[in-house]
């Protein structure tokens, strides 16, 4: 299953918390928004890509199953 | 100054002379609009379109399908088929999940300035909108329908004050008398309709702002997904389609899809509105066959009154064309998009070779940077950098002007996809195109600072006073 991240730019409030926790992928613009390219994510970067999103202020950063989909809370136990 | 009062009227829209147009603009009156008795004689009655609950894969499903035929594309600018949002609406009421019944949202916001189509239809033609509105109502089995339209003053009244009396044609006027003549709102099929006022800023008329305007929110964009087709209105399950789209699909009803196909390209079938200002004789909204040469609608609009140095298509989140290319360019999507440009809301802007484009375009992009709803961070900080920048190289940049126009491109690059609604996209695009066919100009403004031209009074339509950053509810 192919996982990638999604920003909510209106929620988005450039907190900066993304970029500390996974620069892999995600970098900041002149103004401290997030700049992600919208590839898959790897694998091995899932784990840090739910924390990511976990740790933003605002909820802005989404990790998405297929577009549109929203992925397992980061603590939901597997199933 | 604005636009409107210097827009021509219903009465200016002409029609390229062509053989099978005009067709949406057939039997246009030449003041007021065209009443309910005139309408019915001149395309005979709405074919009957089974509700949904009646008949689940009769007609409607029908209608939908010589719909799919016919290759309707919608007209509010982005060019989606009409078909399959039908389908997705009608799909999405079905589904487990549904939001129950649907409704239908008819988008004449029509926030670009450059365009007065989707007006000249409403206040001329109602009656053809709102047939359209009834059959798309048929179609995905809804029993509502609100009628989006902008305020003609810019203004944001409260709807209490519509008043189908007042003395200054307005599309609103037109539409509420149209209701009127229909028996006051319930009309075929029990569909109940309602006309909703829309605040006249460029982003009311995205979708989502719309829908979110009319689930009683400001008039501002929303994160999608959900898309309005899976929740929309009130959560439920939203078709949302510009005037223009259905009006033609009120034709295609009556006519059919072959009939449709006699106009257009393959992948543009049809006749299409086109407003067309600058330095022509005769500006205005022309019906045209898509993929008929630009000089034709020139012509039909008694030629040019200057040089031509520049058109901008698609309106204000559109492409720049160089003026060169006026004799070669054919208005469709497939022969527009070797420049890199389309058709987007029909709208066709001739700028001058007296005008400076330096000028006009920091002026274009500070108004652009001054509609966008201010809720995603790339789109304020980045429209704003675009305009500031224009505004450096047109008040003379010396030797950092080489500097000014990369960093355009780069701002250009840095805002695109990157709002909640395609605002900031259509920016990017009109930097990226003005880049490319106004270099000289700019990189001469660079150099030597302002130039004779700079002066003079704006000849790119002008926009209406730009509204506050927000906008009360409805």
């Amino acid at each position: 299953m192919t996982h990638r991240l999604r920003v909510n730019p209106i929620a988005c409030e450039a907190h900066g918390m993304c970029h500390e926790l996974l620069p892999e992928r995600i970098s900041l613009d002149e103004w401290g928004y997030p700049i992600l390219d919208g590839a898959p994510l790897d694998p091995a970067l899932l784990a840090h890509a739910r924390r990511a999103a976990a740790a933003c202020p605002t909820l802005a950063l989404v990790v998405e199953r297929r577009s549109g989909e929203l992925d397992r809370p980061v603590n939901a136990r597997r199933p | 100054m604005s636009y409107e009062s210097t827009l021509p009227g219903p009465s200016a829209a002409a029609l390229v002379d062509a053989p099978g147009l005009p067709r949406l603009l057939a039997g246009i009156p030449s003041r007021g609009a065209l009443g309910l008795s005139e309408h019915l004689a001149l395309h005979g009655e709405l074919p009957a379109v089974e509700g949904r609950g009646r008949a689940r894969r009769g007609a409607a499903s029908g209608l939908i399908e010589e719909v799919e035929r016919a290759g309707l594309l919608g007209r509010g600018g982005a060019g989606f088929p009409t078909a399959a949002k039908l389908r997705a609406v009608a799909g999405a009421s079905r589904s487990v999940l549904g939001g129950g019944r649907p409704v239908v949202v008819v988008n004449g916001a029509e926030g670009e300035p450059a365009s007065a189509k989707d007006r000249t239809l409403l206040r001329s033609l109602p009656h053809l909108v709102l047939d359209g509105a009834v059959l798309a109502a048929a179609a995905v089995g809804a029993q509502e329908v609100l009628l989006g339209v902008c305020w003609p003053d810019g203004g944001c009244e409260p709807k209490a004050s519509v008043s189908p009396l007042r003395s200054s044609p307005s599309a609103l006027d037109a539409v509420a008398r149209a209701l009127e003549e229909r028996g006051g709102g319930v009309l075929v099929g029990g569909v109940h309709f309602q006309l909703c006022p829309v605040p006249n800023r460029y982003v009311a008329g995205h979708e989502s702002a719309l829908v979110n305007h009319l689930s009683g929110g400001p008039a501002l964009p929303t994160f999608t997904p959900p898309r309005p087709f899976e929740r929309g209105v009130r959560g439920r399950p939203t078709l949302v389609c510009n005037v223009e789209t259905l009006a033609h699909l009120a034709l295609v009803a009556r006519y059919g899809a072959s009939w449709f196909r006699e106009l257009g390209t393959p992948e543009q079938p049809g006749s299409a509105l086109v407003t067309l200002a600058g330095p022509v004789a005769q500006p205005g909204v022309y019906e045209i066959e898509h993929g008929s040469p630009l000089s034709a609608l020139l012509d039909a609009a008694d030629g040019l009154t200057a040089q031509p140095r520049a058109m901008l298509l698609g309106g204000y989140s559109g492409t720049w064309i160089d003026g060169s290319l006026l004799r070669e360019v054919a208005l469709s999507d497939r022969h527009l998009s070797p420049f890199g440009a389309s058709l987007g809301a029909g709208v066709v802007v001739v700028l001058s070779d007296a005008a400076c484009p330096v000028a006009e375009l920091a002026r274009l992009t500070r108004w652009l940077a001054s509609q966008s709803a201010r809720q995603c961070g790339p789109c304020v900080f980045g429209l704003d950098a675009i305009a500031s920048t224009f505004e450096q190289l047109a008040g003379g940049a010396g030797a950092g002007g080489r500097n000014l126009t990369e960093r355009l491109h780069t701002l250009a690059r840095l805002v695109s996809g990157r709002g909640a609604c395609s605002h900031p996209d259509g920016a990017a695009r009109l930097v990226a195109s003005a880049l490319d066919v106004f270099a000289q100009e700019l990189a001469a403004h660079a150099r030597h600072g302002p130039c004779a031209a700079c002066a003079r009074p704006s000849e790119l339509p002008r926009p209406r006073a730009s509204r506050p950053t927000t906008v009360a509810p409805a």
